[in-house]
């Protein structure tokens, strides 16, 4: 820790016995309170990406930054660890540089506070949390441009600063970052909405010590951990093998015409440790697609993981963190060197989810869940309204939800927890914009005896002139399925011009032109399929076929036989069943829907997209490697 | 002479309360319930009470009335064939929703989603376009709406959602394919999203209108067959039914949008709570209402219960006002666990329900709840009668939680007063969410208890939220039905209306707000509420542009003259401020504004109980070990209708009564009010600060 911590108490806590319901109770109580300042954000945030969209991470970590409630892992730790200065009771801080905080977050629209929790001169707690921020400036509108080759063209950033010193907010900084960004309101209410949220962490976890007393809530936050790192290491032992299991996917371009780029994984336990090799993953890229992985996210990725498959009622913590291992190169896709752009890392974020999937279903078939909808399809459109207002509407997709052991995935929903759809009559009261058609893509799930959900399409009729952006990927590589069951869908963005011009846009592209009546079809893609679609149980298809999620020639892939009505012909599907059970090979454990040579050979023809060429991976990165 | 009579219907008791008009004091009865059609066990205890009190029938001429059929429809998913017109390209609006997987990271694994209330199979979509801005954009397909009544007819559909796009800001579409529906199909019902719901959101007025639907039928024909009966009996009476946000609405009325009654019965709770704190003394009340399997808590202010804009029940959250009533799974039928891994001690969400219920019911119940840890602490006595003859075994309940107390490595009593420590918790989790999370002191507040098991955790909580006295009414049951009795008939308007507050002019809002009163006035009016006796009142939701909150706030129309908006804004920045710890000088905006109309509400007083000395002996008849804080130490029962006024019980104690029992803590004492209120306070001041 490079922090100095400034403390007026000397009085350290002593150690006393903790009788377990009280652990219990103060838990709960750091649940809670977690709850409360999701609650607090998502009411007082203005921009719709945190107040519709609920992009925003809370957490509350002990003294030292060891996460006690909260999903992504501790962004504390990161931040002390390069923190140059001290911390004082009254200060409150900012940043939004990935790598001034050890990737605590991972691109600059992300704004992150931390507020040390003093009590009776001491820190206790800290209770923090991130946002994503619409705008920080930068060359596009939204600040992701999807051909940066550094991170200094992706806005402002903030490097690690007290934005409240001794309880004083620092105005005229504020004001220098609020100056910085395309629509300073959003930003204003939302930085408040953040610092609104922590100090109702902060109170709640001095409420905690009023009425259990200071020496038993910190005992009790050390026996949580130890109490969580108990529990995962016999999790571990119970369901990780020795052997060690490979996984390995793909990011299909960087918008720079180069791709696919590889993210490789080796899984192995060495006695009560696991340990993620990341050594087979590419360099890092010369445009946005880089992700600066931090240690404490991802394991915190694999516990969640672990917990919803193996046991849900075990509750989270930093604890289980000495059982975990993450090894990651310097200057790789996950590792990347400043001043590297990192503005699409959503892309590589998302896919690290299939990764873990791939890794532990590998090494415990039985849990194996498909690959689905790993990442967040962006969507940007600005420009001038009737009343010569600059507008900006920054949108998050959905899509397919893996199928799982325990049931179909979810059409036309998301991944990330808490995070929902814009209602589009919303979008149409404040943007110049029609949203003529939201619904699932028949088909695009993949079959399986549980079935992928079905990605999502969207058209959007713009009525005022102005600019689109589109950021999505797994347009040329497949969300795959498990087990027997068959990829999803990729997904495909169209523009329909009022000429009748018909444009298929590139998966990553920034500064697209569009006038009064264009329409813009975006399709996201659909969830994996899991186990055999010949085994499907047919009332399930002729339910799909009955809502128009699955169609009669979709039908056929589940071999199933509809007649015009749409009803399941019960001896010709028995006999078309039989056939292709005859035809068909040995099913396998994935299916990605061909290897990367065949995807590209086909590109063209199936994606109607240039395929991308080979990576020229960026030369810092090969030096750091050689 | 006339009455006016309150019932209320509960799973095991059906309770009535009757107001006799002139002298406005009221007696009670309580007849069984009859679950296959609730409406016999109303007219049982309608005869039951007439005949104990020898009145004539006819003489009772207003009947209020609390229902849990709409929400039972909902939860058993027993409603309507219900189908569901759309404008194209939203077909699926349902199955979409809003995206939203419960749960934290990767809980997709675990997510099977429900499927929906209109089945996709029985939606269909039709061209025809409204804009943001109320323009058409293409105008609507008749032929289409015509060939989706074949296919509805076809379907067997029974009731029929109209959800069109943007139709909030222009519902003439909507309107003209309810024309056209109900003439194809005059014996289907035909409901349609803006007049349910007119406001922003598609999906959310789209879900509440297809609960409207799905409800619609059910309710009808209960409301209709209720009404049948008691007129041929009573004659002219006039039915009203208790709404979820705490109003009465005329029968008719109900029955048409009974989407507002999903939460009519715990609406009668707290209206029986507030009137009963009003009799008591006190405006300010928490009420905390505990039953077996949840926990329901709202927030009463200057005899007001806090009301919101949106209606939860199962999965499904709906666009309907009502009492602002937080409900926690956690009751008596919670269930207690110890996982495997972490050795954690957890309670509920799991609930042993009423069957097999808890160990200690002797029913075939094995697994250790909330209320075998009550027996096995001799909180819950055997001779304590359960709303029957049901026998406590505290033997079954102790085999019950001695395996929690291995797992933990516990005493036996540590381990159930454990059970009950996190019990408590949780409950106190909902209790914080309307009171200290809404900007309120739970210290300024007195804390309401009921419902079957809320007496026996009610002085622990008020101990954690610092909140006395803790206020235990007699016969919870009947709490419910003098709520319904003594409520007031209401009717509200409302309309999305996005306006910034600069460049709204106040003649155009006093426009809109004189429409919306007279709509909710005509409801009243109909029901037989005269113009003068009605109360109008006023609000509107008001946001910093761009924000996603909305926060209500009442105003005078008088003020709305004099001043313009200068008024709701100061009092916006005040109410953001002391919610959310700060205020902005962003614009604010208008998104929706309402008109209520009220009626006035009837002057009823409780019954006096029988004055005493202070001295309860003589209503003392045993004596019971319990654990306090791992000490054993004795409590005197006490038969709670033997109680006098100004008796005063010293802690610890039990009190046993039909259907519920209370316990007063060592170090604290219950004194019983004039209307036979026990109210527990801490001996010293000490216990005062909860938390």
């Amino acid at each position: 820790m490079v922090a100095k911590i400034v403390e007026t108490a000397e009085v350290r806590h002593s150690e006393v016995s903790v009788d377990p319901v009280t652990l219990d109770l103060i838990e709960s109580g750091l649940v809670n309170a977690r709850e409360q300042m999701d609650a607090i954000l998502f009411r007082t945030a203005m921009s719709p990406i945190i107040r519709e969209q609920r992009d925003g991470f809370p957490v509350i970590t002990d003294r030292e930054g060891r996460l006690h409630a909260g999903q992504f892992g501790s962004p504390v730790a990161g931040f002390l660890e390069l923190y140059e200065g001290t911390v004082e009771e009254g200060d409150v801080f900012i940043t939004s540089d990935p790598y001034a905080c050890n990737g605590a977050i991972s691109h600059c629209n992300d704004w992150l506070i931390c507020m040390p929790v003093f009590f009776e001169g001491r820190v206790v707690n800290w209770s923090a949390m991130f946002g994503h921020q619409t705008d920080i400036g930068g060359k596009t509108p939204a600040s992701m441009p999807v051909d940066s080759t550094d991170y200094y063209q992706e806005g402002i950033i903030i490097p690690p600063i007290k934005i409240i010193s001794g309880g004083e907010l620092q105005k005229d900084l504020l004001k220098l970052i609020l100056h910085n960004c395309r629509l300073p309101e959003w930003n204003g209410a939302d930085f408040n909405a953040i610092v609104a949220a922590c100090r109702t962490g902060n109170n709640r976890c001095i409420e905690m010590i009023e009425r259990f007393g200071e020496d038993t809530y910190l005992t009790a936050l050390d026996m949580l951990l130890e109490r969580n790192y108990r529990s995962m290491r016999k999790l571990i032992l119970d369901t990780v093998p020795e052997d060690k299991v490979h996984f390995e996917d793909y990011i299909c371009d960087d918008a720079l015409g180069m791709g696919p780029y590889k993210i490789a994984c080796d899984l192995w336990r060495e006695g009560d440790k696991m340990i993620f090799d990341f050594a087979g993953t590419d360099p890092q890229s010369q445009g946005c697609v880089n992700f600066l992985l931090s240690d404490q996210m991802f394991k915190m990725f694999c516990a969640q993981f672990m917990i919803n498959m193996f046991d849900p009622d075990i509750l989270l913590n930093d604890g289980f963190f000495p059982l975990l291992e993450v090894r990651i190169p310097d200057g790789s896709l996950l590792r990347p060197i400043k001043p590297a752009a990192v503005n699409g890392r959503t892309h590589a974020l998302g896919r690290i989810f299939d990764i873990i999937s791939g890794l532990f279903g590998t090494s415990n078939p039985d849990f194996l869940c498909a690959a689905g909808f790993s990442s967040s399809p962006h969507f940007m459109f600005s420009g001038y309204d009737q009343n010569n207002r600059w507008f900006l509407l920054m949108q998050i997709g959905f899509g397919g939800v893996p199928a799982k052991p325990l049931g179909d995935g979810s059409d036309g929903h998301s991944l990330w927890p808490k995070f929902r759809n814009i209602p589009n009559e919303y979008i149409e009261a404040y943007y110049p914009i029609r949203v003529d058609r939201f619904e699932t893509i028949a088909d695009s799930g993949g079959a399986g005896f549980y079935r992928g959900g079905n990605a999502v399409r969207t058209d959007y009729v713009f009525l005022r002139p102005g600019v689109v952006s589109v950021h999505d990927d797994r347009w040329l590589t497949y969300p795959w399925g498990v087990k027997g069951g068959a990829p999803g869908a990729r997904s495909k963005k169209v523009l329909m011009r009022a000429s009748g011009e018909r444009i298929v846009l590139p998966s990553k592209a920034d500064n697209i032109k569009v006038n009064v009546d264009d329409k813009l079809i975006f399709e996201t893609w659909g969830g994996g399929g899991w186990g055999d679609p010949l085994e499907r149980d047919l009332d399930a298809v002729q339910y799909d076929l009955d809502c128009g999620l699955v169609s009669r020639e979709g039908a056929l892939r589940y071999g199933v036989v509809t007649n015009d009505e749409q009803e399941i012909d019960l001896a010709a599907t028995e006999s078309l069943r039989g056939e292709i059970r005859q035809s068909r090979g040995e099913l396998r454990l994935f299916d990605f829907g061909g290897e990367v040579g065949e995807l590209i050979e086909t590109c063209q023809e199936q994606t109607e997209q240039t395929p991308p060429r080979p990576p020229e991976f960026a030369q810092q990165a090969l030096a750091q490697r050689a | 002479m006339s009455y006016r009579l309150g019932v209320d219907v509960g799973g095991t008791f059906t309770d009535l309360f009757l107001i006799n008009d002139e002298t406005s004091m009221a007696v009670t009865a309580k007849v069984p319930s009859t679950p296959e059609d609730s409406s016999l066990g109303v007219l049982n205890g309608v005869r039951k009470i007439c005949q104990e009190h020898s009145i004539d029938p006819k003489q009772v001429t207003h009947i209020m009335h609390g229902t849990t059929v709409a929400t039972n429809a909902v939860l058993t998913g027993e409603g309507a064939r219900v189908g569901l017109l759309v404008t194209t390209g939203y077909e699926q609006i349902l199955h979409l929703a809003r995206s939203w997987v419960p749960g934290g990271l990767g809980a997709w694994i675990l997510f099977n989603k429900s499927k929906p209330l209109a089945p996709m199979k029985w939606t269909r979509g039709v061209d025809g376009r409204i804009g943001a801005d109320g323009e058409e954009v293409v105008p609507l397909d008749e032929n289409a709406i015509e060939e989706s009544a074949d296919f509805f007819e076809q379907a067997g559909v029974e009731a029929i959602t109209v959800a069109f796009i943007n139709s909030y800001a222009n519902n003439a579409h909507e309107i003209r394919a309810k024309e056209i529906l109900s003439n194809k199909l005059p014996s289907v019902t035909v409901s349609t999203s803006a007049e349910t719901v007119p406001e922003l959101q598609e999906y959310e007025r789209a879900i509440s209108t297809v609960v409207n639907s799905f409800v619609k039928p059910k309710v009808s024909g209960y409301v209709k067959n209720l009404s049948q009966r008691l007129e041929s009996e009573h004659g002219d009476v006039k039915l009203n039914i208790l709404r979820s946000d705490g109003g009465l609405a005329s029968a008719e009325v109900a029955a048409d949008y009974p989407v507002n009654l999903l939460m009519s019965g715990p609406a009668g709770g707290v209206s029986g709570a507030v009137w009963i704190a009003k009799q008591a003394g006190f405006d300010d009340v928490i009420t905390f209402d505990m039953g077996g399997t949840s926990t329901d808590v709202a927030l009463v202010q200057s005899g007001v219960a806090q009301v919101r804009r949106e209606t939860v029940i199962g999965d499904i959250s709906v666009r309907a006002s009502s009492i602002d009533v937080r409900t926690v799974g956690a009751g008596g039928g919670s269930v207690a666990h110890v996982p495997e891994l972490t050795k954690a001690l957890r309670v509920g969400p799991k609930s042993a329900g009423a069957d097999p219920g808890p160990a200690a019911y002797n029913k075939g119940g094995e697994e250790p709840t909330v209320t075998d840890a009550n027996v096995v602490l001799g909180y819950l006595p055997s001779s304590a009668r359960l709303g029957g003859d049901m026998e406590i075994s505290k033997e079954l309940a102790t085999e019950a939680v001695r395996p929690i107390s291995e797992m933990l490595g516990l005493s036996l009593h540590e381990a159930a007063e454990g059970i009950i420590r996190i019990v408590n918790e949780n409950m106190f989790g909902a209790l914080r969410l309307v009171s200290i999370e809404q900007g309120y002191d739970p210290r300024d507040f007195a804390l309401m208890a009921f419902g079957g098991a809320g007496p026996l955790h009610a002085n622990a909580l008020g101990v954690l939220l610092g909140a006395w006295p803790v206020i235990v009414p007699r016969g919870p049951g009947v709490l419910c039905a003098a709520g319904d009795a003594t409520t007031k008939v209401r009717d509200e308007a409302s309309q999305t209306f996005i306006r910034s507050f600069s460049k709204v002019g106040k003649n155009e809002l006093l426009e809109r707000l004189r429409g919306l009163t007279a709509k909710a006035s005509a409801t009243l009016e109909a029901d037989g509420v005269t113009d003068d006796e009605q109360e109008i009142s006023y609000q509107c939701d008001v946001r910093y542009s761009g924000q996603a909150l909305e926060i209500t706030i009442p105003f005078e129309i008088e003020e709305l003259e004099q001043q313009g908006l200068d008024a709701v804004s100061n009092r916006f920045d005040r109410v953001h401020e002391q919610y959310y710890t700060f205020k902005l000088d962003s614009d604010k905006e208008i998104v929706n504004l309402r008109a209520i109309a009220e009626g006035q509400p009837p002057v009823v007083g409780a019954d006096h109980i029988p004055a005493g000395d202070t001295d309860p002996s003589s209503a003392a008849y045993a004596t019971q070990e319990v654990y306090v804080g791992g000490e054993k130490q004795t409590a005197t029962i006490y038969d709670r209708t033997k109680l006098r006024s100004n008796d005063v019980i010293a802690g610890p104690a039990i009190v046993t009564e039909m259907d519920s029992t209370t316990l007063i803590l060592p170090g604290h004492s219950g004194e019983v009010d004039r209307i036979g209120n026990i109210l527990i306070r801490p001996n010293s001041s000490q216990e005062n600060d909860g938390f």
